[in-house]
């Protein structure tokens, strides 16, 4: 059946669309370029409507070990929560670390069509993965966790060479059945394992010898190599500390000119000047950004209320810990692999630190120059709950309502920030890149994030509302594969949405060193630590999409 | 009576052969490096198999045919009657839940859509560390972590040996860990009596030690121990029977450690307010936290309890005891217990769920009971429903999470007999609601 979307404004960036009135035509679940005389099935009006590809958030914790533990965690954060059961949708609850089936409506809700667990242990890509089948709705997939696992840091130190590494790389993501790699506190989580308590960009790992800018080339040069799309997926070294902005603007050089998104970095872009030795970094480092095309960011946005951090660098969580409100807190050792820490948090406007932070993120937001090398994120749940994404979106396009919510907080903060001097207002087609379009490109989903002839119908409809947070809360339909699933912010259809990975290539003889090292030191075989595909379509009910990597090359 | 008959065993598809990297269902450590090998006969284990082990695989199929009220009936005709137990229900109690993932989420949207309730058969012990996670947190570790790094490790109060047999084997006294120096042994500590330390030795062991006390003292002794690894004085000269001067030794012991690990096994400390015990034992690996690494090792699980607290947790918030007769889900750890609502009498109907052992059988009490378990439980009332069903890992394929909350370990077919996978007798029961 041919579906028609009929006069809406197409904010559509990826194909150089900037508020142009097109009919959309949709069969068989994509979008397609019919000609006027055919047959159309079901007709959307859609006059005056602002429409754009399914919202893509490329950096939200969902799924795995350490969300489970904050959602067992903050009972008392889910009290008052908890969400029915209706003729079509699960039970479920939460705010700051909502079950997996809420977060999956809420997304749908909001308009977005695909999220990203960053954070997957590849010891417990399983379990991710089981709870992300369990995030209805919503695509997925997620990035894979290495550089302080101990198969790499051996490698490195007894110098096996790049091709070596680059096979241990792309056998882990096949294995975790990822997307993409990501480094947090390169080599930092396993130092902490030896009593390291921190580790700075050019200090030396004690046992491995290693420095988090080897690890960093290493990952990055082996990621490119591999022909791997999304870049190395960076959370820096010291998170939170005062003075990690020299650390940030440090690893933005160190980088070479290799490409590398840089995460969440409001967390990382903290000065120390002032009598409270807490400053913002964020124009120094925006203006390094802005000179650097081979880096992307996200901001990971802090917004004011309850939430709970979670994060495999259970270095700095631990550093953390003393924050922790309510006062209970989760850090842990894993499996020669990695860590993580979960530490809840209160972001109060009336504190200095929290309200700084708030104005750092949104600083970055609006000094960062290119908005395809800047996606939107509050690091879900880390800066905040993804549900407050529409009042984030609001705070970017409407100075007015920025500059009054700027008065509510901190005085000390207010006047530390540059914030209210500056005009910048997004536009819907830089919302549209931002929270699209640019995320597409980046994770190379080459079928999502527009609405070109050919693409996924992952379709959201907005109302052209003045009042940006209502118009971006509750969307007026969103289509999933051509399907209608959401109508006026409610759920009218459940969907189970598809798994992306990537498969770069690699010597299957790395097996034979792997499978050594799994039967000599570790608890899991070699062949059951493997996610199999049959999991995720069998027991998950879900679907895999592999997205193309380019051919591997050697190392240079 | 039993709700079994004998028969001819209904064997499974596949031909006689061996199986190599068997992930093992039977306890919590989940062991995946049996050799199991398949025959008429059944399942032998060949390699690697411990007692649980060995019974687990090697327990005979006994042929059991779905009954109501005693009375052989088809597969179709149980689900039904089942179904509609449930749906004339006030308020259905889904207990036991010995399964798999797979068993456990059909689990949960069969007692959403019952507005019922859900508890574990081991949720007793599995509160004792919920309990201490919701209030004040802790620093843990897991099994690979610790067979290659830790140069301590205290066994508190728990006798791991007999629920994991294959523990000290595979963790403990491990020939070559990754982190200790050349030469270097780590030191073992039994905190408590009559604890087997028979499997103590040997490998990467060296000093074993044992500070003797009633295992309903431990919680006492590990006090005690806090108190002095602070440096905090005790105006005493022994604790629970030990010398104060064995736990200044331990606390000396703890603080030069490079890793140390307190272990414990939540089943094992059943005695009243143990939640306090792990509390202490947390809160003190905290405090060597501050100056060296320390890490706990919560063991246990046995029976999918780690499982089916992961699967509630993700997808209602809670990890247990959770109603959802409202629609929602509503926590309460002492009113949502599934001893007290047996008690009370305020579940009016009992769905056991058993897919590991037929020893998993329903407490005693006057609530009629549908039973989904393996054949051959032997209970003391004739249930309304009984549904005999597979095991994962040996009848049908799964998955577990270990006792760790990290790993999860996948679970083979190993096509022992046809017997029905619990998650498919729920949803076939969920669909007829
Ligand atoms: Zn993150």
């Amino acid at each position: 059946m041919l579906i028609k979307l009929t006069g809406g404004k197409i904010y559509d960036p990826a194909n150089g669309i900037d508020g142009e009135v097109r009919d959309i035509y949709v069969r068989d679940g994509r979008i397609v370029n019919a000609s006027a005389d055919e047959r159309v099935g079901q007709e959307y009006n859609l006059k005056g409507r602002v429409v754009m590809a399914g919202g893509i958030d490329p950096h939200t914790h969902i799924g795995g070990g350490k969300v489970t533990i904050g959602r067992m965690m903050m009972t008392e954060d889910h009290i008052g929560n908890e969400v029915a059961r209706t003729a079509i949708t699960r039970a479920g609850c939460g705010h700051a670390v909502p079950s997996t089936l809420t977060a999956g409506y809420r997304y749908a809700e909001m308009g977005y069509t695909a999220c990203f667990e960053p954070a997957m242990l590849p010891a417990n890509a399983r379990q991710a993965h089981m709870e992300m089948g369990d995030t209805p709705m919503v695509d997925k997939g997620a990035f894979v966790m290495l550089g302080s696992d101990d198969f790499l840091l051996r490698a490195m130190a007894g110098n096996k060479g790049m091709e070596f590494i680059k096979d241990y790389i792309a056998w882990t993501m096949h294995a975790a059945q990822a997307l993409a790699v990501k480094v947090v506190n390169p080599g930092g989580i396993s130092a902490f394992k030896f009593n390291q308590r921190q580790l700075d960009l050019d200090e030396k790992h004690v046992h491995y010898g290693q420095s988090p800018r080897d690890i960093l080339l290493t990952l990055a040069r082996g990621l490119k190599e591999l022909g791997v799309t999304h870049p190395l997926h960076v959370h820096g070294c010291n998170l939170g500390v005062p003075g990690n902005d020299e650390t940030t603007l440090a690893t933005i050089r160190a980088m070479e000119g290799l490409p590398v998104h840089l995460t969440h970095v409001q967390f990382h872009s903290y000065g120390t000047e002032g009598d409270m030795k807490f400053s913002s970094g964020a124009p120094r480092i925006a203006e390094l950004l802005n000179k650097n095309t081979n880096v992307s960011i996200d901001v990971g946005q802090i917004m004011f209320g309850q939430t709970c951090t979670a994060s495999g660098d259970s270095m700095r969580q631990y550093g953390n810990t003393k924050s922790a409100a309510p006062k209970k807190w989760v850090v842990m050792d894993i499996e020669c692999d990695a860590g993580c820490g979960v530490v809840p948090m209160k972001y109060r406007d009336k504190s200095f630190v929290n309200a700084l932070q708030w104005a750092i993120g949104l600083e970055l937001f609006l000094l960062v120059d290119d908005p395809w090398r800047l996606f939107l994120t509050t690091d879900h749940p880390n800066g905040a709950p993804f549900t407050t994404y529409p009042h984030l979106i609001r705070l970017l396009m409407d100075r007015g309502f920025r500059n009054d919510m700027l008065q509510k907080i901190h005085p000390g903060a207010q006047a530390a920030t540059i914030l209210h001097s500056i005009k910048r207002e997004y536009s819907l087609y830089e919302i549209a890149i931002m929270t699209r379009a640019g995320p597409a490109k980046s994770l190379g989903l080459k079928d999502r994030g527009h609405l070109g002839g050919g693409a996924s119908a992952d379709i959201t409809v907005y109302e052209d509302k003045a009042d940006r947070e209502a118009m971006f809360q509750v969307p007026e339909l969103v289509f999933k594969n051509g399907e209608l699933i959401v109508k006026n912010g409610v759920i009218v259809k459940s969907v189970q949405g598809a798994t992306h990975v990537a498969r770069p290539e690699y010597d299957r003889h790395i097996e034979g060193p792997l499978r050594d090292y799994f039967d000599r030191y570790h608890t899991v075989r070699m062949s059951n630590f493997r996610v199999g595909d049959d999991e995720i379509i069998g027991h998950d009910k879900g679907s895999i999409i592999v997205q193309p990597s380019k051919s591997r090359v050697k190392a240079a | 009576m039993t709700a079994t008959k004998s028969a001819s065993a209904p064997s499974g598809s596949a031909a006689a052969g061996v199986e190599e990297n068997v992930a093992c269902p039977f306890c919590g450590i989940l062991c995946d490096d049996l050799e199991v090998e398949r025959s008429v006969a059944g399942l032998k284990v060949t390699k690697n198999g411990c007692s649980l082990a060995i019974a687990g695989f090697e327990r005979p199929v006994i042929a059991a045919s779905p009954q109501i009220g005693g009375r052989d009936v088809t597969l179709a005709e149980a689900v039904a009657e089942a179904a509609r137990l449930i749906r004339v229900a006030r308020l259905p109690l889904f207990g036991g839940l010995g399964t798999d993932v797979e068993g456990m989420r059909a689990v949960m949207a069969t007692a959403e859509r019952a507005g019922g309730v859900v508890d574990h058969a081991f949720s007793e012990g599995q509160y004792r560390n919920f309990e201490v996670l919701q209030t004040s947190g802790w620093f843990m570790s897991t099994l690979t972590e610790v067979r290659n790094r830790a140069d301590l490790i205290v066994i508190v109060g728990s006798d791991v040996h007999t629920l994991h047999p294959r523990f000290f084997e595979r963790i403990v006294a491990t020939p070559e860990p990754m982190f200790l120096a050349a030469g270097q042994k780590r030191t073992v500590v039994f905190i408590g009596e009559g604890l087997d330390a028979s499997a103590a030795t040997g490998g990467s062991i060296g000093e074993v030690l044992t500070l003797s006390c009633p295992i309903v003292a431990v919680g006492e002794v590990m006090s005690a121990l806090r108190a002095r690894t602070k440096g905090t004085p005790l105006a005493v000269d022994t604790v629970a029977g030990i010398p104060i001067v064995q736990i200044d030794d331990l606390a000396e012991r703890c603080r030069k450690a490079q890793y140390g690990v307190m272990v414990w096994a939540p089943p094992s400390l059943a005695y009243p307010s143990a939640d306090l015990t792990v509390r202490v034992v947390s809160d003190l690996v905290k405090d060597l936290n501050v100056t060296t690494r320390f890490a706990g090792l919560a063991l246990g699980g046995n029976e999918g309890a780690v499982s089916a607290g992961a699967v509630a947790t993700w997808q209602s918030g809670f990890p247990m005891r959770v109603s959802y007769a409202s629609g929602q889900p509503e926590y309460d750890s002492t009113r949502y217990a599934a001893n007290r609502l047996l008690a009370s009498g305020e579940t009016d109907l009992l769905v056991w769920i058993a897919t590991f052992s037929p020893d998993l059988t329903p407490p005693a009490s006057a609530v009629p009971t549908i039973l989904i378990g393996v054949p051959g439980m032997t209970i003391d009332k004739t249930p309304l429903v009984t549904i005999p069903i597979g095991t994962p890992g040996l009848d049908h394929a799964g998955r577990l999470v270990r006792c760790d909350n990290v790993v999860s370990l996948p679970l083979k077919n190993l096509h022992r007999s046809t017997l029905p996978a619990a998650a498919d007798v729920l949803a076939s029961i969920e669909h007829a609601l």
